[in-house]
């Protein structure tokens, strides 16, 4: 199982991103976990400081901004 | 283009008198909806296209160590040229802190990243001509650089909070940008959809207010209670927009609606900026990491600067 985590301080755009990797997850039929990280240590552990970010499983995918709905479907089932 | 639609719409379809109140507001708005919004979609896709390859992950390697000035030069760069969520400030702010970067130059980069940005300064062009967007961009550039000394000048590594100093930043490869032309094409198209989609209410606002300010404010009100040149409407300009807040393109509209009627540039540049970068919400999101003294003198090192910039605009005009 795929295990993805959304960076963010709990903004909007950060909620943004979270909803569409799920959404994606569900129409794709594929199970994952999703985890929201707001914790700033652990955010900057990431080596992140443009949020939001998203880690699929241990790697940094992306940063910076609500990421591509093509992108995410990607991830889902890549 | 742009003002025929405008008068196509307001006075040929709507059939209403170009010299009534409602009419001018009407076609200013048509105008300027339509010519906004073309312009920022064209804008942001070719940067999209072109693509920052300045991420602020490459710029904290880059300015670690750096003389001050190379740091600050870098910084305000970046704040100009990279657009963020206002989210991001918390974690940039920790990421500079870090790296031994000088709080003075992070602070010149908070300033210079809400206040300019290249989609503002293009739609700056479009709508107020090359050489109010020279100034805007100039003033912001000049506010960013010295607000930072300012603040440094003030030691406020006293008012960071003590947890700040214990993260440690990862080393974390990035995933490569996918740099062909078909995915820069997606970039670019993801790119309009965010912004557009994320500052499209404060645009619409700014030209309806534009619009209302165009047609229903008498030219020479304006002179009259706004004090024309008078010393005080320059820092009034800048208490007015502390409680308002728009994104920096959407206060365009008001701005040329100000100046079409006769307020001072440098009272609308006063307003520009003080709508753009000193707002409450956003000065808040910083509390996580600096205390409430540096709070209340960053926006008092903003306001101070916005005036004397407007002041020094006035003047010259």
């Amino acid at each position: 199982m795929k295990t993805f985590k959304v960076l963010g301080g709990g903004c909007r755009n950060c909620e943004v991103t979270a909803e569409a990797i799920a959404h994606a997850a569900a129409e794709a039929g594929v199970e994952i976990a999703l985890e929201k990280v707001t914790d700033m240590a652990e955010i900057l552990g990431y080596g992140v400081m443009s949020t939001p970010a998203v880690v699929l499983d241990g790697t940094v995918v992306h940063a910076g901004g609500v990421p591509a709905s093509e992108q995410i479907r990607d991830w889902v089932s890549g | 283009m742009f003002e025929q639609l405008g008068d196509l719409i307001a006075f040929g379809l709507l059939g209403l008198e170009p010299a009534s109140r409602s009419g001018a507001a009407v076609q200013f708005f048509v105008m300027d909806v339509a010519k906004i919004f073309v312009l920022l979609v064209l804008v942001i896709y070719v940067m999209g296209l072109l693509r920052a390859m300045l991420s602020p992950e490459r710029v904290r390697a880059f300015v670690r160590g750096r003389p001050d000035w190379q740091a600050r030069g870098m910084a305000v760069t970046l704040g100009a040229v990279t657009p963020f969520c206002s989210c991001s400030s918390v974690p940039l702010f920790i990421g500079f802190v870090e790296a031994g970067i000088p709080l003075g130059v992070t602070f010149s980069f908070l300033i210079a990243s809400p206040m300019i940005n290249e989609v503002a300064a293009v739609i700056l062009v479009g709508v107020l001509g090359w050489k109010l967007a020279a100034l805007y961009v100039l003033a912001g550039l000049l506010v960013a650089w010295f607000g930072g000394l300012a603040m440094q000048a003030f030691r406020p590594e006293r008012w960071v909070e003590d947890y700040v100093w214990k993260i440690r930043m990862g080393e974390t490869a990035m995933a490569e940008p996918d740099t062909s032309l078909r995915g820069r094409h997606r970039y670019a198209l993801g790119e309009v959809r965010e912004i557009v989609g994320r500052i499209w209410r404060w645009v619409l606002l700014g030209i309806g207010v534009g619009a209302l300010f165009h047609g229903f404010v008498p030219a020479g009100w304006v002179t009259e209670h706004l004090g024309g040149d008078d010393w005080f409407s320059v820092p009034a300009a800048v208490l007015l927009g502390i409680p308002l807040y728009a994104n920096a393109t959407g206060v365009i509209p008001v701005a040329e609606a100000m100046l079409t009627k006769g307020v001072a540039i440098g009272t609308t540049l006063a307003l520009m900026m003080s709508v753009a970068a000193l707002s409450l919400p956003e000065l808040l999101i910083l509390r996580k990491v600096i205390r409430w003294p540096a709070l209340a003198l960053f926006a008092a090192v903003l306001a101070v600067a916005f005036t004397l910039v407007g002041w020094g605009f006035n003047l010259i005009a």
